[in-house]
């Protein structure tokens, strides 16, 4: 218990969160990488993965994202960018997490939008409203609870990812990790595993309630309808 | 320009006949490592699914912990394990375990509560007690939906591997990070794509298992 116990004392050691190597600059720098990551892969991803869905097609192309994406190691990836003109550090680390999370938010809006009702889309239609209409007032709202599904799991999975670029050379939460590994100082490698898995099940806690509120209330009434 | 760079190619057949034995070696340890983990966690996950199934407030507590389980970071779950389970194998080997068990307990329920009511009644009206059910009607039809988990949690764990680097049994990970840290592309690249095709054999030697355990399967489709 005594590594426990030294965690604690590292955690509440103030001079570990100040200064540009500590906790608070590094939690900074990991939020950083993480949002640049997801804005990344929603700007490729959200687009082609409605207009995809709204089109009807595209399945076989984001089954094969998923799948590619499953068997491939977010750290081989990272380490092929790292090994190229893309540098050390945080630059692959963000283009790596953005790769991984582009088949979550593509697949979750693909699906959204292929399975809106066709009946809402031929009455929104039948009411003289055009296809760009129709998509931005009846099939993207009717589509967002699994969009923002799609977005939420993005986020959490590059939360998690982003602590690989401590192996690279960069910063974030996981340099406690990877500097604690290498040092042999276990409370540092314990207290930091402990900070980087709050911070992804504190994402996946304010996301959840996020996925809800940014679900339209009426589809919320409908989908609670639907469960019951 | 004699001072150019040496050549760094991604691809070197150099390079796999030079250090053959190595790269067996790490290739022998990802395939032990994953195999042991799914087995593993496929051995956990079984009774698990089998408890919670029937009972609503089992299942939701069973799932809710592995879901807490796998959003924590794998990384993370290395270094939280690794000062109580030691520098070893057995830390990787829990961490991926821990990871395979969410995936198959959900697969294993999903398809034991899949089954038709209809089918259910059917063995109850032929005096089947629980056991026999579980064993003779219930698991069988929830295989297909194991085989389906069991490739998932395959696939997963074979790219989770890697990261066990941290701790110094990454399988083929370990190739990659030395190549990285010597700036050796071939190295890194050879370890990538034996691991691809190490997930990929996987994924079909299990798709193939399945086919073969469930006949009954094929004939329904035709």
């Amino acid at each position: 218990m005594t590594i426990l116990a030294e965690a604690f004392a590292w955690l509440n050691d103030p001079l570990n969160w100040s200064g540009p190597q500590g906790i608070w600059a590094r939690l900074g720098e990991h939020l950083t990488m993480s949002v640049l990551a997801v804005l990344l892969a929603t700007l490729v991803a959200l687009p082609l993965g409605i207009w995809l869905g709204h089109r009807g097609r595209g399945g076989t192309l984001t089954i094969v994202a998923v799948n590619t994406s499953r068997a491939l190691p977010t750290f081989a990836l990272l380490l092929l960018f790292a090994s190229t003109s893309v540098g050390f550090g945080n630059r692959p680390t963000v283009l790596a997490a953005a790769i991984f999370a582009i088949p979550p938010i593509l697949t979750h809006a693909h699906t959204g939008l292929l399975t809106v009702d066709a009946a809402a889309r031929d009455a929104a239609r039948g009411m003289g409203m055009s296809a760009g209409r129709s998509l931005a007032v009846v099939e993207i709202p009717l589509a967002l609870p699994l969009i923002a599904a799609g977005l939420r799991t993005a986020v959490v999975q590059v939360i998690a990812t982003v602590p690989l670029a401590a192996l690279v050379g960069g910063g974030g939460l996981g340099t406690f990790i990877v500097v604690g590994f290498g040092t042999r100082r276990f409370g540092e490698v314990l207290a930091g595993g402990l900070l980087v898995a709050a911070l992804a099940l504190g994402a996946e806690l304010v996301l959840s309630w996020a996925q809800r509120a940014a679900t339209p209330a009426p589809v919320r009434a409908h989908l609670a309808g639907q469960r019951r | 320009m004699s001072l150019d760079a040496p050549a760094n190619p991604w691809f070197s057949l150099a390079y796999v006949r030079d250090n053959q034995a190595d790269i067996v070696e790490a290739l022998g340890q990802h395939v032990t490592l994953t195999v042991q983990a799914v087995v593993i966690a496929l051995a956990m996950a079984l009774p698990l699914a089998v408890l919670a199934h029937g009972r609503p407030r089992v299942a939701t507590a069973v799932l809710g912990i592995s879901g807490v389980l796998y959003t924590i970071p794998s990384l993370a779950l290395f270094a939280i394990l690794a000062p109580f389970t030691g520098i070893g194998r057995t830390t990787v080997l829990i961490g991926l375990v821990a990871y395979g068990l969410l995936v198959l307990v959900r697969n294993i329920l999903v398809g034991l509560e899949g089954v038709s009511p209809g089918v259910r009644d059917a063995a109850r009206g032929l005096g089947y007690g629980r056991l026999r059910m579980l064993l003779t009607v219930e698991l069988p039809h929830a295989l297909p939906s194991v085989v389906v988990g069991l490739r998932l949690a395959t696939v997963t764990t074979v790219a989770l591997v890697t990261i066990g680097v941290v701790i110094g049994y990454g399988g083929l990970g370990q190739l990659m990070f030395r190549g990285f840290a010597s700036s050796y592309r071939a190295e890194i690249a050879t370890a990538t794509l034996l691991t691809l095709a190490v997930a990929l054999v996987g994924d079909l030697l299990l798709w193939f298992g399945g086919r073969l355990a469930t006949p009954w399967t094929r004939v329904g489709a035709r």
